[in-house]
């Protein structure tokens, strides 16, 4: 009986943020599923339920492109960040031993100042007058700035990879953290050298985190928006740039809809990858 | 005492990388105060000479004061909101056992992980479908949501430090739950609901794709740049406002992480 009124207390105090939740996510999703199920016609929409959207989106090769385009493009700036990150979260767990907060804020500030001006501040690193080719072309490293730095992909997974780093480092770090020492002494004693007991031992362990810092950077990544619309140009436009189109200029919000609910489906198939990777690591570990 | 000796000893390639890693974190934000006091219309090399120009520029602009002023009220009310929600979540959580507690924190964490796009679109149709016109509050709806996690994940290790017997000893000596909250909880978790509306403050005063999504005719500041950001020769004021925000958003966040200082250790420890 007490547990029952425990639980109960429990739930009450809770309740405000799961009905500010629900209403937040669960409502906007399902009236989000219902319009992709809707057809556009000029500024009102025909309510007959149809999955003409989802055929078109199947059909059409731009939209299956895009994201696929969206993956490959976020994968990398996954894979940049973590191997950036990786070292840096190794330096401080086992070589920090006074000041590691400092450190830990230090690393994690930048990502509390606004995206907009982060990717802004990228925008003017490597614009086609900016600090990277008008310092080289000042400096008489080339004759004409150069054009692939701007408005391309490799500017927006430089970007995103600026940008998420908080993101990649502090799962790291946390599961380096946890590694038992002990285990090090262990290996050294048993004759390990230091690349072997870094391969054998503390990589392995820190598998959760640095699985969980990739989930973390892909899934949002996938979607973004201000990157690619600020520095991707035609080739690096993205998913989340076509369904704000949709939004927008092109006024068709069935279709955008859509398309999120592809997006949120790509990203649930990827996370329950990420998810069954995270129980086969914790089951090798155990 | 071996081991520590050798996990002590400095490692002189790693520390080069960890400097050189900061460095280039923090060297494309600096850009921008440094352009900024530059003496000319284009963002490139070499600097031309040290100028307040865009600065009075900007201070002179009707349209920046009123972005601001919509900035911060946004910012107030969500802080004060995702932060009064955080705390009965954070209470819920940490003192009883429930079931399905991890799904539920999972499903408070989603706008962490779920791209802001998806939200924006999200609610910009639920909005549309109750007839509610897009304004300030819209842009505070969306920004409690997204603020929420933060709120929680900074409120949770103050509550979990809170020493559970503290509460029964007060509700023993006769006081009645709302006592305790006010005479007993409150100061112990205090630098973390501080910190928290700091830190959901910031949050929402530079989030931008929700704002994109939900704002009526009056723009937040960052919808304001974005809006500069078509026109190059706009750019230094850009760069001024930039830096500004910027600085105030590392001073709030570095105040936050200060002030609850105490319960990032116990976690970390942990």
């Amino acid at each position: 009986m007490l547990q029952r009124s425990e639980t109960l207390r429990g739930f009450f105090l809770l309740s405000p943020t799961l009905v500010v939740m629900t209403v937040g996510i669960v409502v906007p999703f399902a009236i989000l599923i219902t319009m992709s199920l809707w057809t556009a016609m000029g500024f009102d929409f025909d309510t007959t339920l149809t999955t003409a959207n989802y055929e078109t989106a199947l059909e059409q090769p731009i939209y299956g492109a895009l994201m696929h385009r969206s993956l490959v493009i976020s994968g990398w700036a996954t894979v940049a960040t973590v191997l950036l990150s990786y070292p840096m979260a190794y330096y401080v767990a086992f070589h920090v031993h006074k000041n590691k907060m400092m450190w830990i804020v230090l690393m994690t500030l930048p990502f509390w100042t606004s995206y907009l001006l982060r990717v802004f501040a990228w925008k003017v690193v490597l614009g086609y007058e900016g600090v990277i080719n008008s310092g080289l072309l000042w400096a008489g490293f080339i004759d004409a700035p150069l054009e692939f730095l701007l408005y391309s992909q490799q500017a927006v997974v430089i970007t995103l990879a600026h940008s998420w780093v908080a993101f990649a480092i502090l799962p790291i770090y946390v599961s380096l953290e946890k590694i038992d020492r002990s285990l090090l002494e262990a290996a050294t004693d048993l004759g390990d050298g230091p690349m072997a007991r870094f391969f054998r031992i503390t990589l392995p362990l820190s598998m959760p985190g640095v699985i969980a810092a990739s989930f973390l950077i892909f899934i949002p990544t996938t979607g973004d928006y201000i990157t690619p619309a600020l520095l991707g140009g035609p080739d690096g436009m993205m998913i989340g740039n076509l369904i704000q189109l949709q939004f927008g200029p092109v006024n068709n919000w069935p279709m955008g809809a859509t398309l999120a609910i592809g997006l949120m489906l790509y990203i649930s198939a990827i996370g329950l990858v990420f998810l069954a990777l995270t129980k086969v690591f914790k089951e090798r570990m155990a | 005492m071996s081991t520590e000796s050798y996990i002590r000893r400095p490692n002189r390639p790693l520390q080069v990388y960890a400097i050189i890693f900061l460095i280039a974190l923090y060297i494309p934000i600096l850009f921008l105060p440094l352009f900024s006091f530059n003496d000319s219309l284009y963002v490139s090399f070499p600097l031309t000479g040290f100028t307040l120009q865009w600065y009075t520029e900007l201070f002179q602009r009707e349209p920046v004061w009123a972005a601001l002023m919509n900035s911060v009220k946004v910012g107030a009310a969500t802080a004060v909101m995702a932060t009064t929600l955080g705390i009965f979540a954070a209470k819920a959580i940490t003192k009883y056992r429930l079931p399905g507690q991890n799904a539920i924190v999972a499903f408070i964490m989603l706008p962490l992980v779920v791209p802001g796009i998806i939200f924006g679109v999200a609610l910009l149709v639920l909005m549309s479908s109750l007839g509610v016109t897009l304004s300030l509050y819209t842009v505070a709806i969306g920004h409690v949501i997204i603020c929420l996690p933060f709120a929680i994940a900074t409120l949770i290790p103050r509550f979990e430090g809170l020493d559970p017997s503290l509460e029964e000893a007060s509700a023993d000596l006769g006081e009645n739950a709302w006592h305790t909250f006010w005479r007993v909880t409150l100061p112990v978790v205090w630098p973390g609901i501080l910190a928290s509306l700091l830190l959901t403050f910031t949050v929402s005063f530079d989030e931008f794709i929700m704002a994109f999504f939900l704002t009526g005719t009056e723009p937040t500041l960052p919808m304001y740049i974005w809006g500069q950001l078509r026109f190059p020769q706009q750019f230094p004021s850009v760069l001024a406002l930039s830096s500004m925000i910027i600085g105030v958003s590392f001073v709030i966040v570095f105040l936050g992480q200060w002030i609850n200082r105490d319960a990032h250790i116990s976690t970390v420890r942990k």
